[in-house]
């Protein structure tokens, strides 16, 4: 059986292909972002994703207010007093964080892990997609998610997230967001080229005075054995919404089903001991 | 160029919150988080909240224990010649499973499918490898409960399933020692803080339950002279439900609270205090009397079932709070940078 946390050089073979293109994925490089949203309309589009009525959240510029069922690309906007740039002092609400999120397609995936039926699975791109056709709606990958990105639709009874466009990438073709984004915030490529990338672009930054720069989901030792969609972000990951140190669930699976074997035993010895002993009546 | 990064930022503009504020800590409680800032994204949810009905799933979590709780009283008391707890636990654990059935096909969104939980089997999934233990429990279940309604089953079968009752009623117990304690990781392998964390303790408090609650079931349909080993059963069951939510709930820290505040903490505080009184009540009065024997026995019951949805309710909790899911990562890679 597989890892069940930790790195995993190869996920496509550990998944069963013999034979796989190499790992692709988004790098999202949220200091280029413009907040333009054209990513979640290409996503949209061309995903047929419905959409989930026009609600004003009162939060800046964002109306879309997380990943779900129907939105499958989101992005947030938060307005900060930093000072940007060559200013000496913050000023009132005027530094900008923009941040285009999607499903991390996980090395470890909870989602993939939990799937009781299978609709969930590995593709030969190290992608994790969700097979409308088999898929029940048991519900177990929404709060298997450590980034609560999987959700169920109601109306539909199933659930959807990011392909990563699987229709599109079969074809040689980028997925749609990263096609979309005009200022190529959104990256798609083979995983180990985008990770590359992105450290050079911290660096770069890093560099040029933008020290809070840093890669969110990038490394192969976090709790998920590293993200198919990482991020380059200019603060702590919450602000964002995204959990600081997320683990996929089932790194601990081995040991909580011991602790159940254990209080199963524990069980059947009291059924024993209560009918045993002295009064047989 | 050298920018330096301003100290302390406005809390508004961090959408963060304190921890202490607005938590109602009361006077003398052990302060668990150090206190500190954590940010949010407007204080929206990190994780998803299970999107499961509560009457189905937190209702299956007891229906489920008292399948399997009952199902060993059931092979106990046809071991030791008791045809009336027998014939009642059979009997119950057919109907709790049947129960248990139809919950968890009504819960999918495509109940149509729910044949597909047999698709596959597939280990790191507890609900997979709990569809099969379900299954698997079903016939010897199904077999003990045939060989109490005689007249339900075609002539020609009746001696086939008399020859195999004992046995199916042995099997249905091992077995049920699995289906009553699978449930707790299921809901621990998931993302909801406050099941999470849980996991040690989880399975042993859902034993206890399960033993406690169907424990109280034989003492409400069973006559006096046969339930002496419902009432150790209920004692045992009790204790260690008991002794392993006190536990969990004060290892647990900030996760914890959910068990101990909010809706769910009080809903905790009552079934606790539930099954003090059902199994005081069962263990000192139940064989003295069948009036106090039904009343402690439906304490049990009702306990055993105001756990789980308490423990459900908890998990709901703390998804519905980013702080729960942010400070205890934040706290771990604080830890980590200055290790």
């Amino acid at each position: 059986m597989s890892r069940l946390s930790g790195p995993e050089h190869d996920v496509a073979r550990d998944a069963g292909y013999d034979e796989a293109p190499p790992r692709m994925g988004f790098f999202t490089d949220t200091s280029i972002c413009i907040g333009c949203k054209a990513c979640e309309v290409a996503c949209k589009e061309w995903n047929g994703v419905p959409d989930d009525g026009y609600n004003l959240l009162g939060m800046s510029f964002d109306n879309t207010g997380m990943l779900g069922a129907n939105s499958w690309r989101h992005v947030a906007f938060i307005e900060q007093s930093k000072p940007v740039g060559q200013q000496e002092s913050p000023r009132e609400g005027v530094r900008w964080l923009m941040a285009s999120d999607v499903c991390k397609h996980c090395t470890h995936a909870g989602c993939l892990d939990v799937c009781p039926t299978g609709s969930l699975f590995r593709t030969e791109f190290g992608t994790v997609v969700v097979q409308e056709d088999i898929c029940n709606g048991c519900g177990y990958c929404v709060p298997a998610c450590p980034y609560g990105v999987i959700d169920r639709r109601p109306d539909d009874g199933r659930v959807w997230k990011c392909t990563l466009c699987y229709d599109r990438i079969g074809d040689g073709l980028e997925p749609a967001c990263a096609k979309a984004c005009p200022t190529d915030s959104i990256q798609f490529g083979p995983l180990d080229e985008l990770r590359e990338r992105a450290h050079d672009r911290v660096d770069e930054l890093v560099s040029a005075g933008v020290t809070e720069a840093r890669l969110y989901g990038d490394s192969p030792d976090d709790g998920v054995g590293g993200a198919g969609a990482f991020f380059l972000l200019l603060d702590e990951p919450e602000v964002y919404g995204l959990p600081p140190d997320p683990v996929v669930p089932t790194r601990d699976l081995v040991s909580m089903w011991k602790h159940a074997a254990a209080a199963a035993g524990v069980f059947l010895g009291l059924g024993l001991a209560a009918f045993g002993g002295r009064n047989r009546r | 160029m050298t920018t330096t990064k301003p100290p302390g930022q406005p809390e508004r503009q961090k959408h963060g919150r304190m921890w202490e504020q607005g938590r109602g800590r009361r006077r003398g409680e052990e302060l668990m988080v150090p206190q500190a800032t954590f940010s949010s994204y407007y204080g929206r949810p990190v994780v998803k909240k299970p999107v499961w009905e509560e009457l189905d799933i937190a209702g299956y979590l007891f229906t489920g224990g008292i399948a399997a709780g009952t199902a060993l009283l059931a092979a106990g008391a046809d071991r030791t010649g008791r045809a009336e707890l027998r014939r009642a636990m059979r009997l119950s654990s057919l109907a709790a499973l049947s129960v248990s059935g139809v919950a968890l096909v009504h819960d999918l969104g495509r109940p149509e499918r729910f044949a597909n939980m047999l698709r596959v089997f597939k280990p790191t999934s507890p609900m997979s490898v709990g569809s099969w233990l379900l299954s698997a429990f079903a016939l010897p279940t199904a077999i003990s409960a045939a060989d109490e309604l005689p007249q339900l089953i075609p002539g020609p079968l009746r001696p086939l399933v008399q020859r195999l009752a004992p046995a199916a009623s042995v099997a249905a117990a091992a077995i049920g020692s699995g289906v009553a304690t699978y449930t707790a990781v299921l809901i621990c392998d998931t993302a909801v803080p406050s099941w999470h964390a849980a996991y040690p303790e989880m399975p042993f408090v859902f034993a206890g339950s399960a033993l406690s609650g169907s424990a109280g079931l034989a003492l409400v349909l069973a006559p006096v002279a046969e339930t002496a080993p419902a009432r150790k059963l209920a004692f045992f069951g009790a204790v260690l439900e008991l002794a392993s939510s006190q536990r969990l709930e004060h290892r647990l820290g900030l996760v914890g609270e959910p068990y101990r505040e909010h809706p769910s903490g009080r809903k905790m505080k009552l079934a606790k205090a539930l099954t003090l009184t059902g199994v005081v009540a069962s263990t000192l009065l139940a064989k003295r009397s069948r009036a106090a024997a039904l009343a402690a026995g439906a304490a049990l019951v009702g306990a055993s079932a105001l756990t789980r949805f308490a423990i459900f309710e908890a998990g709901v909790v703390s998804t519905e709070d980013p702080a729960y899911t942010v400070a205890p990562q934040r706290i771990r890679v604080e830890e980590r940078a200055h290790n």
